[in-house]
């Protein structure tokens, strides 16, 4: 009864920037102790590494003795920018990333703009004519100076090594997984007992079998490179993680769908093919693209084997003489570039989800 | 005739005949594969001089390792260095999965704050991290950080008992003297007491409806019982302090910094996806769990704990256990910053000395198949000792 006499006053406005603190950092004591709190650890952390990024930091100069400020030297990234970019390559053949890149870059904004024609054919372009466009123009033939790929290096490596992964291990990944989950006793154990050991093993147990064992499998004088040893390993090792990924997709397609299918008197790998696939893979697009971004990062451990991508060189440059104790420029520089390309794709793998709505 | 050629239709197009067929293809094309491989490579291992065996185990390593648990010298076999290594790697995944939990449990609830600066603050956090590779953290702790630390001299110091340095960590040791045993009986007893303590209110509750306030019953227990015990038996638990003499520090335990940066990094690290774990699982708990929890009359902390937190980990456990495993995984990255783990005291210097690489890189690719496959069935059991019901 007293309570209902009681006067009372106005709600608590929630409109406005006012509004806004109050509900959502200042509600209550408890929340205000947590964005004091929070405050606090941003003033510890951010204006030390605002200055010494960018207000204290060194743009300009040549050697090490330019570098006369507080902060970061960036003088180092710069003058070993070509190192870090596209490793020993030689320099006179630079135009053949440059061009590779290019050709990346231009059918890449074309596939991203919205509404264009013939997206297909520009698809199918990257998928088949690019990949020898690619070996041709950076190892070299057709009256262009072989380049050796002990040579190749840095970022240039590391987007190598994580475009075959990724382009190769995706249908190794499907068939996989339709094998995973075939009628077939045989075909459903084998590829089974091949996904599980595979994902079974740490990335680095691959990368020494792939450089310790392969030679010995192989018949005398067949002594192949390096890096192929790697991307033979990087692949399978992904294609098993991609297999399991889009063996979630086929699990969560309806059964009605196969039957429907079968019913109207398709084949098997017709049925794959335009009914089941193209489905389940739109499913599973954010977890693709997790596994992606998963490759990506990974590429990293090559460098355990002795090829130089793109940490590998960070890591080298940094046992310069001449640039002793600027470890720390290096691997800030690497993280940045690193945390730019998988921030990009997990980013496009969330817009991608929104637009086929498939998240659910 | 004709009949003859549909039999023959028949028989060719019959789905089951078909699959056998198609069966005994691949079964013949992986055989051949096999074949291949494995002459190429008897041949190879013939011209190098190599003999396939087992038999390297046995003999003596010659090598000495940085860090071991157990007592180890270059006298030691091969197959002490693999215990060696296996233990370290075993050590380092233990000791991250604890603190990787710790961190990404608090920064997972932290993403779900109602104050929107701490759910801002813990979802940088976990796109900054989880958008780096591994491999660059753990360069960055140990190269940029831990290298770069002061001097035993200079060392950072937390209550004169922890010491920061390049040299690594020192941490006090704690000694046990005559009599601890016994305290150690009484501790696993209690243990043994409170665990059934909680069937006993269980089945009584279940029987009665009443509650027996069996957690702080228990915990007063266990902590009443070592206290006692320990006044009882004069305080036989030590701690050996580390102290500076010289140029190092001497007493307690050293971790070398290896083992700090790896540590900490793989923490760090997994910790984000953790939280990512713990932020679906409290989601996926639909609001009307509470509000029905709530309209009954069920205290808050009693929401918490009894309806909340029992569906949440239902859905947070299987993939939490799958991060456990990938940190464990990743440990291996140990070998690039020196830390002797399994794959570089094995798969490394072993390999390098005797040149077994099919026995060694089989051998510690099988401990980790062996955990992998392990984890799973162990998630299997669980999966099904959770599963409620009449759900799907």
């Amino acid at each position: 009864m007293s309570a209902a006499n009681k006067e009372i006053g106005p709600p608590v406005i929630e409109l406005g920037v006012m509004g806004w603190l109050r509900k959502n950092l200042f509600s209550n004591l408890h929340n205000s102790l947590l964005t004091i709190f929070g405050l606090y650890l941003l003033y510890i952390l951010i204006p030390p590494l605002v200055n010494w990024i960018f207000l204290d930091a060194n743009f300009v100069g040549s050697t090490r003795d330019d570098c006369t400020n507080e902060g970061a030297c960036w003088i180092f990234i710069q003058q070993n920018i070509k190192l870090i970019f596209y490793g020993l390559y030689p320099t006179e053949e630079l135009w053949r990333i440059n061009f590779v890149y290019l050709i990346l870059f231009i059918s890449g904004v074309y596939l991203l703009i919205p509404n264009l024609k013939h997206k297909g054919w520009v698809g199918a372009f990257l998928l088949i004519i690019f990949p020898i466009i690619c070996v041709v123009m950076l190892s070299g033939g057709l009256g262009l100076e072989a380049v050796e790929t002990r040579l190749w290096g840095g970022l240039f490596l590391t987007l190598v090594i994580a475009g075959v992964g990724i382009v190769l291990s995706l249908p190794i990944g499907v068939m996989l997984a339709l094998g995973r989950r075939s009628k077939l006793p045989v075909v459903s154990l084998l590829c089974t007992i091949f996904i599980e050991i595979w994902r079974g093993v740490p990335l680095i147990t691959v990368l020494f079998m792939a450089s310790n064992m392969f030679p010995l499998f192989m018949p005398e004088g067949v002594n192949f490179d390096k890096l192929i040893r790697a991307l033979i390993g990087v692949m399978f090792f992904s294609a098993a993680y991609l297999a399991e990924v889009v063996r979630g997709g086929l699990q969560a397609m309806p059964k009605g769908q196969y039957e429907a299918s079968q019913a109207v008197g398709l084949t098997y790998w017709r049925m794959m093919a335009l009914v089941i696939l193209p489905q389940s893979l739109k499913m599973v697009i954010p977890a693709i693209i997790g596994s992606f971004i998963a490759i990506f990062k990974d590429t990293t451990l090559v460098l355990v084997i002795g090829l130089f991508d793109f940490l590998g060189i960070i890591q080298f440059v940094g046992t310069n003489p001449d640039w002793l104790g600027f470890s720390h420029e290096g691997y800030v520089f690497a993280a940045a570039v690193f945390w730019v390309f998988c921030y990009a794709m997990s980013w496009y793998s969330q817009r991608l989800e929104k637009k086929l709505d498939t998240g659910r | 005739m004709e009949t003859d050629k549909s039999r023959i239709g028949s028989f060719i197009f019959n789905r089951s005949v078909q699959g056998i067929f198609y069966q005994l293809i691949t079964l013949g094309l992986v055989a051949l594969g096999i074949y291949y491989i494995v002459t190429n490579t008897a041949r190879n291992m013939l011209e190098r001089g190599l003999a396939s065996g087992f038999h390297f185990l046995g003999v003596e390593s010659q090598f000495d390792i940085g860090m071991t648990l157990i007592e180890y010298s270059p006298t030691s076999t091969y197959f002490d260095s693999f215990i060696v290594g296996l233990l370290n790697t075993l050590l380092v995944a233990g000791i991250g999965i604890l603190f990787a939990t710790i961190i990404g449990f608090t920064v997972g609830i932290m993403r779900l704050s109602s104050n929107w600066l701490i759910a801002k603050i813990a979802e940088a956090y976990v796109e900054i991290l989880r958008n780096i590779p591994l491999l660059l953290q753990i360069f960055f702790w140990y190269f940029a950080v831990l290298r770069a630390l002061p001097k035993p001299k200079q060392s950072l110091e937390l209550y004169d008992s922890f010491f920061l340095n390049n040299r690594g960590l020192f941490i006090p040791d704690t000694v046990f003297g005559e009599g601890s045993s016994i305290i150690f009986y009484l501790l696993w007893l209690t243990i043994i007491i409170s665990i059934g303590i909680f069937i006993w209110a269980k089945r009584r509750q279940n029987r009665t409806g009443e509650r027996f306030p069996a957690f702080y019953v228990s915990t007063a227990l266990i902590l009443g019982t070592f206290f006692i015990s320990l006044a009882a038996t004069g305080f036989p638990v030590s701690f050996e302090y580390p102290e500076l003499k010289g140029f190092n520090f001497k007493g307690g335990v050293k971790l070398i910094p290896e083992l700090v940066a790896l540590t900490f990094a793989l923490a760090m690290y997994t910790a984000s996806f953790i939280a990512e774990v713990v932020r679906g699982g409290i989601m996926a708990v639909s609001k009307g769990q509470t509000e029905a929890a709530k309209s009954v009359g069920l205290k808050q902390n009693l929401i918490l704990r009894l309806i909340i937190i029992p569906q949440a980990l239902r859905v947070i456990v299987p993939p939490l256990t799958n991060q456990y495993l990938n940190l464990t995984k990743n440990s291996s990255l140990a070998a690039a910053i020196a830390y002797p783990d399994l794959v570089l005291v094995f798969a490394g210097t072993a390999l390098m000395q005797t040149g077994q690489a099919i026995e060694i890189i089989g051998m510690v690719m099988g401990v980790y198949l062996f955990l992998s496959l392990f984890t799973s069935l162990i998630m299997n059991l669980f999966n099904r000792f959770m599963k409620v019901d009449g759900e799907r």
